[in-house]
């Protein structure tokens, strides 16, 4: 649905194949795992057993006199010096120096002939430890008699207590005056939420391979988000030249915000510095269950109050995060969007950074939010249900819009979420009956920033009037076809006649990550900027030949015209005219499109069905709404939506970290850690909603992560609309449903 | 005069305050002002002369980086960390 | 090392010989004996089906399968899946009807789904949803997949596969 008048675009707006398809659906897409060097020898990681543990001896002698076996690197090849004691926090999570801080920490690793023989050796490394106790859970690292991961961490933030600590930080946003605004408030609900720690669940797992070349340059293959950034963090790791590392990124099978970090680089390019050979390393899955970053688990206390005619007055939160093994800032985020979505006059919200002995968490999907969106969006069911108001009604009521307070303190710009609310409220699924005994309907709202960053393609025409886009962000999804379609629009030519490569980082300018809903946006803006200055370059060009200067000629709807109409051409037909004349035409765009990039919302109505019996939540129906701005390839608009909502249906039923007593995951594979499958869901019907973004010439609203940030809170609202028991935990596993609703149900 | 408005990360460096007024008329004259009350605070807003890339500055609703443009009497500065997403 | 066993296969209709060791899985063969690697490894132990091939008419995980037990069958992989340039059924509609983001998935449900209409032309959207659980995809959230099988079930319908 088109939500405002909508400019009238040739190309955006339509479904075109992707140019990188074809490779994807016959096998010859190189991935990162698919990269085979001649001569190149396979290594290994030797990781922790232990959540917590000194690490007093590494012995490598046994592994390094095996047959086969070039070299073994520890933390003492990454440290300044040789010495751990100068061990950046990044590099000890490439390879642990004086303690290991979670069960799968990467602690040495294996060259060899040959895979089967690195894994052998791995086993030959003697590693000894002193075992100390371990911390889980964010409440629990809080505590003041916890186990201390870093003895030197001091909390950061108001409220800070000087000694050894595991909070990272305290980071608040406080707006009005909450005590005051809750004893004025006619109703007020509160209660308390966990979720756990999730996988980003990428179906390719990591894989890396160097070669350092004894001039020092040295060539990185990966499957990345980022290869600029990549590039950048291999730098300091290693304490090499940028100038002399080129990052070649493959294609990518899935992030999600998971291979934004870096791994296995840092540790390929100091094997294949040592054995002079190039050197290929891929984790198996429980490598990327136990060795790459998840995302935090939570525990949220959250109260909120409103006026009985449902006017929300009042928000206070108190959010713990799981950081894993090392300092990160998911609360930030966390406190940031916590009232997001409304329009409350007065919010407190408290975050904390926790240290726990797990994996350092990483990005996942729209980061700290669905956790929040999981204790508020159910306390404002808990309101509409005590008001007797429509869940729906009461978000309109109180949705945040232009002029309102965003995240940021700042009001917002144009946003779609009363719009969203409306499709939801309009859609045929909304109205229909539920039917059915054991069934519940439930509904969220969600927001996520987008962000927009650094970015920069290249263009050259070519004689026969197409057009080259070389660019830098690896295609997660489709952005080579978003990418070559916004050129295409900027140029007025079909979108076939643009030919998108995503190229190394030493053929294009810095491009910020594939992530942060960013590319088709910012990237995009890039494009953008190229094909005018396209434009421009060749109505210069064109001027002597049309015999008038460039300012009489004018470019528009895929054609150059001089102002008096005496003369026109189309872009393909000056294009031709412009071949052999004079140097190639290529330009560039490049731009830092911002940290604001308009906000995105997403909206979900669920439908499930709670076996009384077994505790099995089946998902019936979901409509997923989300404002696109504008959607420039709907069928990948709708799959973005589509993603994130079946990725939130398995964060809401099914996928947890799940520890044992010693600190160890013990569903380390796909068997264990159950992602959803075909079965486990059904069509996810979509309502694309168009707000144009302001902040984008062709009104673009990055869509890959606020989709996935209402389906927890939509789910539980329904299951609790089905069982009488508000859901408070995640997973809703069998489990825990037949826990909390024996006796009713 | 303008309010300058800071994230919890940054309160500390200006002695645990939410919001500092200003009378800057443009933004490095702003955050000229911030440095000589707030040196610590300074530091973390500009690098080489620029602002520094894990630091939004917002005027109002937009974002922006640009030192020499007059700021607005009565108007809001956020500074804000960067953010990023999955 | 252990002495490398000789095997005879039929891979994509070409006879194959390849020498592999006893503990080597049709999926390492393929991959890195072959340097045929569309088929993908997503977890190494059946649970993904990134790595589905067809085995003498049946759909097999090939990391689950050792490349020995290969000896003397007829083996389709997604390399075989198109007839030259010409796409199957399946790869058109996962291409039309964006089917894939990321697409490392991908090659695994073509195979599965090949397996599944060659011998259930009619496979409705509960058969296509049992019959691919064994495939892990996590970008698309399967909606989409699922409507390319079933529209590649109705061209295949439409004009008889010549393969």
């Amino acid at each position: 649905m088109v939500t405002e008048a909508k400019r009238a675009y040739k190309v955006i707006g339509t479904r075109p194949l992707r140019p990188d398809g074809i490779d994807k659906v016959t096998g010859r897409a190189l991935y990162g795992a698919d990269i085979h060097i001649p001569g190149a020898l396979h290594a290994r990681m030797k990781r922790s057993p232990h959540a917590h543990a000194v690490i007093k001896r590494i012995d490598a002698s046994r592994a390094l006199a095996m047959d086969g076996v070039k070299a073994v690197v520890t933390a003492v090849d990454l440290a300044p010096g040789g010495d751990l004691s100068k061990l950046a926090d990044p590099a000890q999570n490439i390879l642990a120096g004086h303690k290991a801080l979670y069960r799968g920490q990467a602690v040495a690793a294996v060259a060899a002939i040959n895979d089967q023989v690195a894994q052998e050796a791995v086993k030959l490394i003697d590693i000894e430890y002193e075992v100390l106790p371990h911390v889980l859970g964010p409440r629990e690292g809080m505590q003041s008699d916890a186990p201390i991961l870093h003895e030197a961490l001091r909390t950061r933030g108001p409220g800070a207590v000087d000694g050894p600590t595991n909070i990272v930080a305290i980071n608040q946003a406080a707006f009005g005056d909450v005590d005051k605004a809750f004893a004025d408030c006619d109703i007020v609900v509160d209660d308390e939420f966990s979720t756990k720690m999730v996988h980003q669940g990428y179906i390719e797992p990591q894989a890396a391979t160097a070669t350092w070349a004894p001039d020092g340059q040295l060539t990185i293959w990966t499957t990345t988000q980022g290869s600029f950034p990549a590039r950048e963090s291999c730098a300091q790791l290693l304490n090499h030249p940028i100038s002399k590392i080129k990052v070649i990124p493959t294609e990518i099978g899935g992030g999600f915000g998971g291979k934004i970090s870096v791994y296995l680089e840092p540790v390929v390019a100091l094997l294949s510095r040592k054995t002079g050979k190039p050197v290929t390393m891929r984790m198996d899955r429980s490598d990327v269950f136990e060795g790459t970053g998840p995302t935090p688990g939570t525990s949220i206390k959250a109260r909120l109050g409103a006026t009985k005619d449902g006017r929300i007055r009042a928000l206070y939160a108190d959010m713990a995060y799981e950081n894993g093994a090392f300092p990160g800032s998911a609360s930030i985020t966390g406190t940031m969007v916590a009232a997001a979505a409304y329009d409350i006059e007065h919010v407190k919200v408290i975050g904390y950074d926790v240290v726990v002995n797990k994996p350092r968490t990483q990005d996942y999907r729209a980061p700290s939010a669905p956790a929040a969106a999981f204790a508020i969006e159910q306390l404002i069911d808990e309101l509409a249900l005590k008001l007797e108001m429509d869940p729906l009604q009461l978000r309109l009521l109180n949705a945040a819009k232009e002029g309102t307070r965003g995240p940021m303190g700042m009001p917002y710009k144009r946003i779609g979420h009363e719009e969203c609310l409306r499709a939801a409220l309009d859609s045929e699924h909304y109205r229909s009956p539920l039917g059915g005994p054991n069934r519940g309907r439930g509904v969220a709202s969600g927001f996520w920033f987008n962000v927009g960053l650094r970015s920069s393609v290249n263009v050259s025409l070519q004689p026969d009037g197409t057009v080259n886009l070389i660019e830098g962000n690896t295609d997660i999804g489709g952005t080579r076809a978003s990418l070559a379609m916004q050129l295409a629009e900027t140029l007025g030519i079909p979108y076939e006649d643009v030919k998108p490569t995503v190229v190394d980082t030493d053929s294009v300018g810095l491009s910020d990550v594939t992530a942060g809903s960013r590319t088709t946006f910012g990237t995009g803006m890039a494009v953008h900027e190229a094909g005018k200055n396209l434009i421009k370059e060749m109505t210069a060009r064109l001027a002597p030949l049309w015999q008038t200067t460039p300012e009489e000629i004018g470019f528009d709807d895929g054609a150059f015209r001089t102002k008096d109409g005496a003369k026109s051409g189309a872009f393909k037909e000056i294009a031709a005219q412009l071949a052999g004349r004079g140097v190639a035409l290529t330009v560039s765009g490049s731009l830092n499109a911002g940290f604001l990039a308009g906000g995105g919302f997403a909206h979900a109505v669920v439908d499930v069905e709670v076996d009384p019996d077994t505790g099995k939540v089946t998902i019936l129906r979901y409509t997923a709404i989300q404002d696109a701005g504008t959607a420039v390839h709907p069928s990948y608009v709708e799959g973005q939506m589509q993603g994130g909502a079946v990725q939130g249906v398995g964060w809401a039923l099914n996928e947890e970290y799940y520890y044992d007593e010693s600190g160890r995951m013990a569903n380390a594979s796909f068997l264990d850690y159950r992602l959803p499958t075909s079965l486990d869901v059904p069509m996810i019907d979509t309502i694309i909603v168009e707000v144009p973004n302001p902040l984008h010439p062709f009104g673009v609203r990055g869509v890959g992560e606020p989709g996935i940030v209402p389906p927890l809170a939509a789910i539980a609202n329904a299951v609790t609309h089905a069982t009488g028991v508000r859901q408070t935990q995640l997973p809703m596993s069998p489990r825990r449903i037949l826990e909390t609703t024996r006796g009713i149900v | 005069m303008v309010t300058v408005r800071l994230p919890a990360s940054l309160q500390p460096l200006a002695g645990g305050a939410a919001s500092v007024e200003s009378d800057g008329a443009t933004l490095r004259a702003l955050i000229d002002d911030l440095e000589r009350r707030f040196p610590d605070l300074g530091e973390r807003l500009l690098e080489a002369g620029a602002i520094r890339g894990d630091v939004m500055i917002a005027v109002g609703a937009d974002e922006t980086r640009e030192l020499d443009a007059p700021l607005p009497d009565g108007a809001e500065v956020h500074i804000l960390p960067a953010i990023a997403g999955g | 090392m252990s002495g490398r066993t000789h095997v005879t296969t039929t891979i994509n209709g070409e006879r194959i010989d390849f020498l592999c060791e006893p503990r080597q899985s049709l999926l390492e063969v393929l991959r890195d004996e072959l340097d045929m690697t569309g088929s993908k490894e997503g977890c190494n132990n059946g649970n993904c089906g990134a790595c589905n091939v067809i085995m003498d008419g049946s759909l097999v995980n090939a990391c689950c399968v050792l490349g020995v037990e290969a000896d003397g069958a007829a083996i389709t992989t997604i390399e075989g899946v198109a007839n030259g340039e010409q796409l199957h059924p399946l790869q058109k509609t996962f291409l039309e009807d964006a089917a894939l983001q990321c697409g490392i998935c991908t090659p695994g449900f073509i195979v599965a789904a090949k397996a599944l209409l060659d011998r259930e032309p009619d496979a409705d959207e509960a058969r296509i949803r049992h019959w691919l659980a064994g495939n892990l995809c996590r970008c698309t959230g399967y909606d989409k997949i699922v409507h390319a099988v079933l529209d590649a079930a109705a061209l295949m319908r439409q004009v008889p596969a010549k393969a």
